[in-house]
Parts: C-alpha cells; sequence; structure tokens
C-alpha cells in the first residue's frame, strides 16, 4: 500500500536545454531548443540565423556572373553544383546550346564533389557515434578529389568554375588520370567502409530503428535527395528530370523502403557506387569542343521567372529567378535541401533519446550555411 | 542467451573493424598521408592553377600590361579592386591616353572567385600561388599590384 502510493506521487519533470550553437554535433552553428523529460526528447524547435549572410539579397545587388560565386558559400560540400544551378538557370533563360564537352566535365565534377560529400558525411557520421577512425579514413580519400579540383579549378572547396555560357577554362591535362586513379583507389576503398562501420553491430544497434521517417512524411516534409530515397520516395532530380549528361548515363536511384537512420547511411554509401559509375561511363569520351559559348559582357535576362532544380549531395537544390529585363534579378530564392530536411527533426526525434537525436541528425547530414544563406 | 550474444558479435564485428586499422598500422609508412606542414616549405608546390592573390606581373624594364579599363573593377563581386587612373599624353602617338595610378587590390575583401583575370582583356593581373597571407595587421592585405614608378608596355591596347 505503502510503495502505491509512493509511485503514484513520482513524477518527473520536463526541462529545457540548449543543444548549440557551438555544440560539435550540429555540425555548425545550429541552435536546437531540447525539452527533454529525463533522457527522452519531448520537442526539438531549430533556431536558425546564426550564419544568415543574405545572399539571396546580394543576388540582387550583382550581375548573373556574380551571382555564381555566392552559391559557393550556400553548401560548400556541394559547390560545383550549386554553381552549376545557377548557370544552368541562366543559360536555359538565354537558350544557350552548351557543349557537349561542357556538359560531361560539369556531371563528372558534379559526381565527384558527391563523392568528397558524402565521403565527409560517412566521416562525421562515424564520429558523430562514437567511431574516431571513420574521420581519418574519410578525409584521405576527400583528399584525392580535393586535389584533382585544385589542379583543374584552382580551388578546393570554394571553386567557383563553372560561368553562365560554359566553364571558366579547359580542364587540366592531368584530370582525366587522376581522376581514373581516383576511382580505382576509391574502389578498393569504398569495401573497408563497410568492413570498419557498416558491419559494426554497436553501429547498427546505434542507427537501426532510429529516427523512423515515412514515406508520406517525407513526402508532406519536402525531404528530398537520400533522406526522402531512404524513405521510399523516389525523388532523384538526375532520373525525373535529366540536365547536364544525367540523360546519357545509365545509373541506378539508391532507394530504401526502411527510413531509419540506417537506411540513410546504406543510401548514401550506395549513392557512391552509383556516383563512381557515372564518371566510369563519361571520363574515357569526354567529347572535344570549346569550353564555353560566348555570352555577352554584361548578361541580361529576359523578363521572365526561370526555374531549375539539381541534384546536390543533399537533395533538390532549386534556383528561381525573377528577371525584369535589367542585368541583375529582380529577386533569386534558392529552395535548399537541408532546410526541408531539417524541419522534418521533430518529427522523427520526438520520443527518443538524445543520442539517437545526433545520430539521425547526422544522417540528415546538415549543413547550416545552405539552411541559413 | 542473446546478451550474450550481443557481446560476442560486438567484439567480433570489432575486431573485423580493426583488421582495417590494423593493416594500415602495420603497412604504412610514417608520414604517408599527412603534411608535414610548416617543415616542408621548401618543397611544397601548389598546383599552377591555385588561386593564392591576384598579382600583376611586371618585366625587367618596369613594365606591366595593364591599360586602366577597370574591367576587373567592374567584374568584381565585392569592390576588392580600386583602380586610381588618370589621362595623360601618349609619347608615341601624342594623343590623350588613360593610364593607371595605383591598381589597390584588398586581398582581405577578395573572395578568390576569378572573375576579374577572366575579365582582364590584356592578361595583366594573373594568379600568384601563394598560400601564406595572413598578417598581423589588416591594412597590410590593401595592395598596390603596379610597382612604383612602372608604365605600361609599349602596344597594349584593350
Amino acid at each position: 500500500m505503502e510503495t502505491t502510493a509512493v509511485k503514484s506521487n513520482f513524477k518527473s519533470e520536463e526541462y529545457f536545454i540548449n543543444m548549440g550553437p557551438q555544440h560539435p554535433a550540429t555540425h555548425g552553428v545550429l541552435r536546437l531548443l531540447l525539452t527533454i523529460d529525463g533522457e527522452i526528447i519531448k520537442k526539438v524547435e531549430p533556431d536558425l540565423g546564426y550564419i544568415h549572410r543574405s545572399i539571396e539579397k546580394m543576388c540582387e545587388r550583382d550581375s548573373y556572373q556574380q551571382i555564381v560565386h555566392l552559391t559557393d558559400r550556400m553548401d560548400y560540400l556541394s559547390s560545383h553544383i550549386n554553381n552549376e544551378a545557377v548557370c544552368l538557370t541562366v543559360e536555359n533563360a538565354l537558350q544557350l546550346e552548351i557543349p557537349d564537352r561542357v556538359q560531361v566535365i560539369r556531371t563528372i565534377l558534379s559526381e565527384l564533389t558527391r563523392i568528397a560529400s558524402h565521403c565527409l558525411w560517412w566521416g562525421v557520421m562515424g564520429m558523430d557515434v562514437g567511431a574516431l577512425t571513420t574521420y581519418f579514413y574519410g578525409f584521405r580519400d576527400r583528399e584525392m578529389i580535393n586535389d584533382i579540383f585544385e589542379e583543374t579549378c584552382g580551388a578546393r572547396l570554394t571553386m567557383n568554375y563553372n560561368i553562365p555560357g560554359g566553364l571558366m577554362f579547359d580542364i587540366h591535362p592531368n584530370f582525366v588520370k587522376r581522376t581514373k586513379e581516383f576511382i580505382t583507389h576509391f574502389k578498393t576503398k569504398l569495401p573497408e567502409y563497410d568492413t570498419l562501420l557498416t558491419g559494426n553491430i554497436i553501429f547498427q544497434k546505434r542507427t537501426k530503428g532510429v529516427g523512423i521517417l515515412s514515406k508520406e512524411d517525407a513526402i508532406s516534409f519536402g525531404a528530398s535527395g537520400p533522406v526522402g530515397r531512404a524513405s521510399g520516395y523516389s525523388c532523384d532530380v538526375r532520373k525525373h528530370h535529366p540536365y547536364s549528361a544525367y540523360d546519357r548515363v545509365t545509373f541506378n536511384e539508391a532507394l530504401k523502403t526502411e527510413g531509419d537512420t540506417f537506411a540513410r547511411y546504406q543510401v548514401r554509401i550506395q549513392e557512391m557506387w552509383e556516383s563512381m559509375a557515372i564518371i566510369e561511363q563519361l571520363i574515357d569520351n569526354i567529347p572535344e569542343g570549346e569550353h564555353k559559348v560566348a555570352t555577352n559582357a554584361v548578361i541580361k535576362l529576359p523578363k521572365g521567372e526561370f526555374y531549375q532544380k539539381v541534384e546536390t549531395a543533399r537533395g533538390e537544390l532549386g534556383v528561381y529567378i525573377i528577371s525584369t529585363g535589367t542585368k541583375n534579378p529582380y529577386r533569386v530564392k534558392f529552395r535548399s535541401p537541408g532546410f526541408s530536411n531539417l524541419s522534418l527533426l521533430n518529427h522523427i526525434a520526438v520520443g527518443g533519446k538524445i543520442g539517437d537525436l545526433v545520430a539521425s541528425m547526422a544522417t540528415l547530414d546538415l549543413v547550416i550555411p545552405d539552411i541559413d544563406r | 542467451m542473446s546478451y550474450f550474444s550481443d557481446i560476442y558479435n560486438g567484439i567480433k564485428t570489432l575486431l573485423t573493424g580493426m583488421s582495417v586499422t590494423g593493416k594500415y598500422f602495420l603497412t604504412s609508412r610514417k608520414g604517408a598521408i599527412t603534411q608535414q606542414y610548416p617543415d616542408n616549405r621548401d618543397t611544397l608546390k601548389m598546383f599552377e592553377r591555385f588561386r593564392g592573390e591576384v598579382v600583376m606581373p611586371h618585366d625587367e624594364n618596369n613594365e606591366h600590361q595593364c591599360t586602366g579599363c577597370q574591367k576587373c573593377e567592374l567584374a568584381c563581386p565585392n569592390g576588392s579592386i580600386e583602380i586610381i587612373w588618370d589621362r595623360g599624353i601618349d609619347e608615341a602617338t601624342g594623343k590623350k591616353k588613360k593610364f593607371i595610378d595605383k591598381h589597390v587590390y584588398h586581398l582581405g575583401l577578395c573572395t578568390m572567385c576569378g572573375l576579374c583575370i577572366e575579365a582582364c582583356p590584356t592578361d595583366a593581373i594573373v594568379w600568384a600561388q601563394n598560400y601564406e597571407n595572413s598578417t598581423y595587421d589588416r591594412t597590410q592585405l590593401t595592395k598596390v599590384l603596379n610597382r612604383p614608378g612602372s608604365k605600361v608596355k609599349a602596344g597594349v591596347e584593350d
């Protein structure tokens, strides 16, 4: 009798803690307001704006060539793909005929960017769930891609290699050789990733059944990229709305139906294999030709609204330009994948533990400058 | 029972992972992957396209190729380049001609986008491959690219 009275009186209290903005697991300056009951998460509220630089507003000030370099600073891990998105929008608006050579080189570089981004994600993912070694392995392979970029584009992270109308300059003579070297190297290293982390029971226990996102929720939250595909939502822009040279390569869209953290992990590993397959199909026959088509020094888009979406390493990036016919855009809007993917964090984290939140956040692969812009 | 099999599987997969790291521990040489940065300054060579900072090459007669057309200034997205120019008499033709007084380059503002170098019609400015740009005083990051007393090379027209 006595014990039941004690039990009914026993209650825990909800309390509130800050995670971030300087928390290593948030991968940047993201602040999460957690309402927790003991270790159980009741509510996650992301607080944004710590790295807001008003890129969209700055685009209204700049000419169309100058916009491109700002997009490097959004999702800095897939900066080449961001540049391509802006260039494609401008080129479509001008109805430019882009040479095959440019399209193929852009596709190869995009896929290299994707592999580099996923390498970094894999390293950080391991570190978030407590495996420090993965970080070094991920960065070792990413370094080779960075070297390729540095040799051809001149920069390792913010390349700004695309210009409206083509590429800033032609590829370096070593580019093909180095890319092939990387593919042969990475083919032997990617199975090591599986041995090291994927098969690990501790890792699987941390990730399987954690942060489950159903297909319906993925669609209604606007999830895209590997997050959406892990829930069985076929949303690969490269497949459904091919741009550049994606219509002339064959690849499989990595799809899983579980929707948990482990499925998102597997989708990204699978995507690295697919990216390598795409590069292999293109690298041997880069068409000869010009590396850019001539545009006016001052680009003026025709009056109207233009939209182009591409698949970055994180999901669907949309560029929406409203032009009034002048040399500056009237309005530029970026639909960034990170923002939509962050919006579902509350949905998948509630009811789990704080450790689960870190694991599921790792597979959302958030890049905070992409969310804040 | 699954408690013990979990422990067994945990250790087994941990050892599987450690077989990879152990292989590297035994086979890789010391310093195989990382660079010993401050010690390898003499041998460290950047790629020829590496964007370190914008420089203006001068030849042995202290002549550069900048005509002062200001295309780089217009192309720059954030005002890193300021050209202070003047008009003078061209000695060869006797006509009035624009020439640069100072080509001011703010390295602290530069985002290394490369649009100025793309825009330059006479290849007067190029990328330098230096990578140690940090200073104690940020006013040192504002540089004048043309050397004192330099003039434009004869025959360079934009």
